[in-house]
């Protein structure tokens, strides 16, 4: 038994017969072929597989393909455009905020929605906001320095300085 | 400041320069072996026993392959048939790829489900029904030595107990006669848990057998291809799988931190059923099955004792390790090596005298011994040194910072010889602490921690750790994996316009080697490290080398390529001679350019002179601008650090933060600080993780309580505390660089800091120890039983 559905993805269409129990994160992955999106954990918790839906951040292996038929979602892959890359991507690129890049994708998009609602966050309302994404790599300092400095160029601030800061 | 030698352009050495790699990983563009998609591919799902130690009595696959979708249903008697039921370690004993009878821990592998898709795969493991026969585990590795304990490996022939190994290091008669004699013991058993690294990306491959061909391409998480490689063909090499008919990939990698050095079964299965059936096997495991069944870090049981004068002078230390290894000795450590570079337990500090004993056991438990980024058991011996130094100098009423500073080895005794045997490279281990000291405002805090007191309502506590790390692994002559010696290796060829690829037989996981063995090159050659493309991870292309882990990649590949660009810089300058009609002798070097003495508008550049190598090089000379250097160390390198904790307990909940932590690095020249300071940043995490969260905890049956990320508690970026980092610079005198290894000191560093700053807020209270991970629940029941309760109810 299948079911026949259509995902908004990064503005195209992806049209796919799938079955109900069907994690949206491997519609996505395997029948959309959009493998940015990353699974990092079997009980929701790493938000390796975070994506947005109708620009709400979910964890895609906690959601049914069925469930976001019709649904505009946005993934990593969607996030530059012709004219360069994303002020979150610049931001973790220039703050050396990834390593092995694994959560990376995740940790961008739920920021992304992180800056939405609250475009100037502390460190603290960062550090809570991004606490259903696990990185095993960085330590989150850089992360924290990311979104930041995004914050500032997303509201076309002075930027903050990018080179690593030493005691 | 760190100097640099080239410009920002050349970006050599020093220069923080954004990495290369980030582009692919921004975008979504990474390659990781789940996204590995192959035509015709099928799936590979694992039945695991739900039991710690049973007989199996029988596994009926029926229903499982009448599921539409099924392949096949693979259990421990059909490996039997090839003889690949069994497989060496890395510490030559043997593991199980799946079992004919016996399973010995909870969620080994029992049988392997092929499928069109996951999902089918999954109803299959569902559907294969297995009947067990449980017995009782052996959980508790002391109770493991006991006489009457049942023999666990019968499997071994003659076996009688379950003792694994015994080692020892140092002059016994000599330590012992100094905790004869001494005026101050210290004495304290510990235990460091049971861990797992837990990466974000699980383990998995993609084995693709060509039959046509007789060829196996394998697409592996793994820190070490070549190694792989290798240990492929001794296994498999008897079905006619010999080492040229196998080409390892290890794609992107989503951090390893030593758990994915290891060969697991379900590689070993997806091969054997990709050469019986000729179809690409993908085999991804859940993070269930990932914490549960891979291979765990640390787990040794260690009485730490400390010998000294009243005055404060350490004399000699003793180590008693008991280390459980599960149902087999999975280590990855160099083969001579048992308990790692457990050795390197002396310390910083000055004396002569040490002893250390450790003997290892089997029980009903994974089997393991993997690093959680640190070089080979020295985590577990940097905690049992810097735990017991803190004791010692309570115990004789000095500061700890001040009795550490009178206890280091100085910077003029190096080479300092260890009385474990090693050979200290370098290190300023006084000009470290007093930085630390400095910047986290030691002497306040210790004025401020006696008002706290008074106030009783938050306790502060500071707490120190210096400790030296060896890493680097290692000298030829004394390292080895399997037999295969642990050198690095590096190639770099330059093309006719001067732009550049390298391999190298090491693996990123995620440490930037795209960017720092760049600089590497740029630093000795002057060409843009922009334009020098770096390649790992492809044993078909790659020099052969034994893999990334143990923060041996700078110490032994990064020494290799600056080898490697030496070769090539001498090659230079003859050609620049014959293109300048001058001798060699008269020719200087400067990042970039050949110039003549005295006369330095007459030059010529490195893309001239590579150029040349190509269309006009001088007769008698081979053409083209190509080297390979295999870097065999003359030592490992010794790095150091001191780390300075500030911790806050709540006086009536036990709420445990970290206010402050201060890290400061001496791990030589640097080749990228940015990149450096993302290693330290994230190896404290690493820290903070063992020292107050994590652990896995089994029960007495043998069932795992905590295999899941809903109870695992990998810290999160509220856990994770702001780290403020620096450094010193003391470079390994012996390497071409002057580089230490770097990306777990921190880990090694911070349990103890951590550890130590928490004791000393409710020192005061009478409690001299905690064992990790601190809780506060932890906390709480100590305090209960020194009566802390009992008069402030
Ligand atoms: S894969 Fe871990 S939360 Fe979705
Ligand atoms: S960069 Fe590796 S998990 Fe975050």
């Amino acid at each position: 038994m299948t079911k026949k559905i259509t995902l908004k993805i990064n503005g195209a269409e992806h049209t796919m017969e799938v079955e109900p129990r069907m994690l949206l994160v491997h519609a996505i992955r395997e029948n959309a072929s959009l493998t940015g999106t990353h699974i990092g954990c079997d009980t929701s918790s790493c938000g390796a597989c975070t994506i947005l839906i109708d620009g709400k951040s979910a964890k895609s292996c906690t959601v049914l393909a069925v469930q976001a038929d019709g649904k505009e979602i946005a993934t990593v892959e969607g996030l530059a455009t012709a004219e360069g890359l994303h002020p979150i991507q610049e931001g973790f690129h220039l703050n050396h905020a990834l390593h092995c890049g694994f959560c990376t994708p995740g940790m961008m998009m739920r920021a992304i929605e992180l800056l939405e609602k609250n475009p100037n966050p502390t460190e603290d309302e960062i550090r809570w906001g991004i606490a259903g994404n696990l990185c095993r790599c960085t330590g989150y300092n850089n992360i924290v320095s990311a979104i930041q400095w995004t914050s500032a160029k997303m509201q076309g601030k002075e930027l903050p300085s990018t080179e690593p800061k030493f005691v | 400041m760190i100097k640099c030698k080239t410009s920002k352009e050349i970006g050599g050495m020093g220069h923080s320069k954004k990495r290369k790699e980030d582009a692919r990983f921004i975008q979504g563009k990474g390659n990781y072996v789940d996204d590995v998609k192959l035509p015709g591919m099928l799936y590979m799902d694992i039945v695991r026993s739900p039991y710690a130690y049973a007989k199996i009595k029988n596994i009926d696959a029926s229903k499982a392959l009448e599921i539409e979708g099924v392949v096949a249903v693979v259990t421990g008697k059909d490996l039997e048939k090839y003889g690949l039921h069994w497989m060496p370690t890395l510490m030559s004993d043997t593991q199980m790829v799946l079992p004919t009878d016996t399973v010995m821990y909870q969620a080994q592998e029992v049988a392997a489900v092929i499928a069109t898709s996951r999902y089918i795969a999954r109803d299959g493991k569902e559907a294969v029904r297995v009947e067990y026969e449980p017995m009782k585990p052996l959980m508790d590795p002391f109770k493991a030595l006991d006489e009457e304990a049942p023999v666990l490996r019968v499997d071994q022939e003659g076996k009688t107990d379950n003792h694994i190994w015994h080692w020892e290091v140092g002059d016994k008669e000599k330590t012992d006669s100094v905790f004869d004699n001494a005026d101050v013991v210290v004495k304290q058993q510990m235990h460091i848990p049971r861990i797992h690294v837990a990466s974000i990306e699980t383990c998995g491959c993609v084995a693709s057998y060509n039959k046509v061909e007789n060829h196996l391409t394998m697409y592996m998480t793994t820190q070490a291809p070549h190694a792989i490689r290798t240990v492929i063909a001794l296994v498999a090499g008897h079905v006619g799988l010999t080492e040229e008919k196998i080409r390892v990939i290890s794609p992107d990698i989503g951090g390893g931190f030593g758990g994915k050095v290891p060969v697991y079964p379900g590689y070993v299965i997806a091969i054997a059923v990709s050469f019986l059936t000729g179809a690409p096997i993908k085999w991804i495991e859940d993070r269930s099955e990932n914490l549960q069944a891979d291979s765990f870090a640390r787990d040794y049981h260690i009485t730490a004792e400390m010998a000294g004068t009243k005055d404060g002078k350490i004399q000699a230390t003793r180590f008693k390790v008991l280390a459980d290894h599960g149902y087999t000795d999975a280590s990855a450590n160099p083969s001579k090596f048992p308990t790692g570079l457990f050795s390197i337990g002396t310390g910083s500090y000055d004396y002569g005298a040490s002893y250390m004993e450790a003997d290892a056991v089997y029980t009903n438990k994974p089997p393991g011994g993997v690093a959680y980024r640190c070089s080979f058991r020295v985590t577990e011996a940097v905690h049992a040194i810097e735990r017991v130094t803190d004791m010692f100098a309570k115990k004789v009423g000095k500061d700890p910072a001040q009795l550490r500073m009178e206890n280091f080895i100085k910077k003029e005794d190096f080479p300092w010889a260890s009385p474990t045997g090693w050979s200290y490279d370098s290190g300023d281990y006084h000009a470290g602490l007093q930085k630390a000291m400095d910047a986290i405002g030691y002497d306040d805090l210790r004025k401020e921690q006696i008002e706290m007191r008074k106030e009783g309502k938050k306790f502060l506590g500071i707490g120190i750790s210096t400790f030296t790390e060896v890493v680097g692994a290692g000298p030829s002559k004394d390292f080895d994996i399997l037999g295969i010696k642990m050198f690095d290796s590096a190639e770099i060829r330059v093309h006719p316009t001067g732009k550049a690829i390298a391999r190298f037989g090491t693996k990123s996981q995620g440490q930037g080697h795209e960017t720092t063995y760049a600089q590497i090159i740029a630093e000795e050659l002057g060409i843009p490290m922009e334009n020098i493309q770096i390649e790992e991870g492809d044993t078909d292309t790659a020099p052969y080398g034994l893999g990334t882990y143990a923060s041996r990649s700078t110490p032994t590949a990064g020494a290799a390529a600056a080898m490697a660009a030496r070769k090539l810089r001498d090659k230079a300058k003859k050609i620049a001679a014959h293109l300048m009609e001058v001798s060699e002798q008269d020719l200087e070097w400067e990042p970039g350019k050949f110039f003549v003495k005295g006369a330095p508008e007459k030059s010529k550049t490195i893309q001239e002179i590579v150029f040349a190598a190509y269309t006009n090089h001088p007769e008698g000379m081979e053409g083209g601008f190509e080297a390979t250097h295999y870097y065999d160390p003359p030592n490992l390198t010794f790095p150091s650090g001191a780390y300075i904790c500030v911790a806050e307990v709540d006086a009536e909940t036990c709420d445990i933060k970290v206010r402050r932590f201060v890290a400061i690095d001496d791990c030589g020249n640097i080749i990228n600080p940015m990149i450096v300071q993302g290693q330290v940043h994230g190896g404290l995490t690493q820290g903070i993780a063992p020292a107050m969260y994590e652990e896995l905890i089994y029960d007495e049956s043998g069932n795992i309580l905590n295999g899941t990320f809903m109870d695992y508690l990998v810290p999160t970026a509220v856990e994770s505390p702001s780290w403020e980092t620096g450094h010193t610079i003391t470079p390994a005198p012996h390497h071409p660089i002057g580089a230490k290894g770097v990306g777990e000191s921190p880990t090694v560093g911070a349990p103890p800091a951590i550890v130590n700053a928490i004791v000393d807020a409710v020192s005061h209270l009478g409690i001299k120890h905690l064992e990790i991970p601190v809780t506060p629940f932890k906390l709480f029941k100590e305090l209960q039983k020194v009566g802390y309760f009992d008069n402030n109810a």
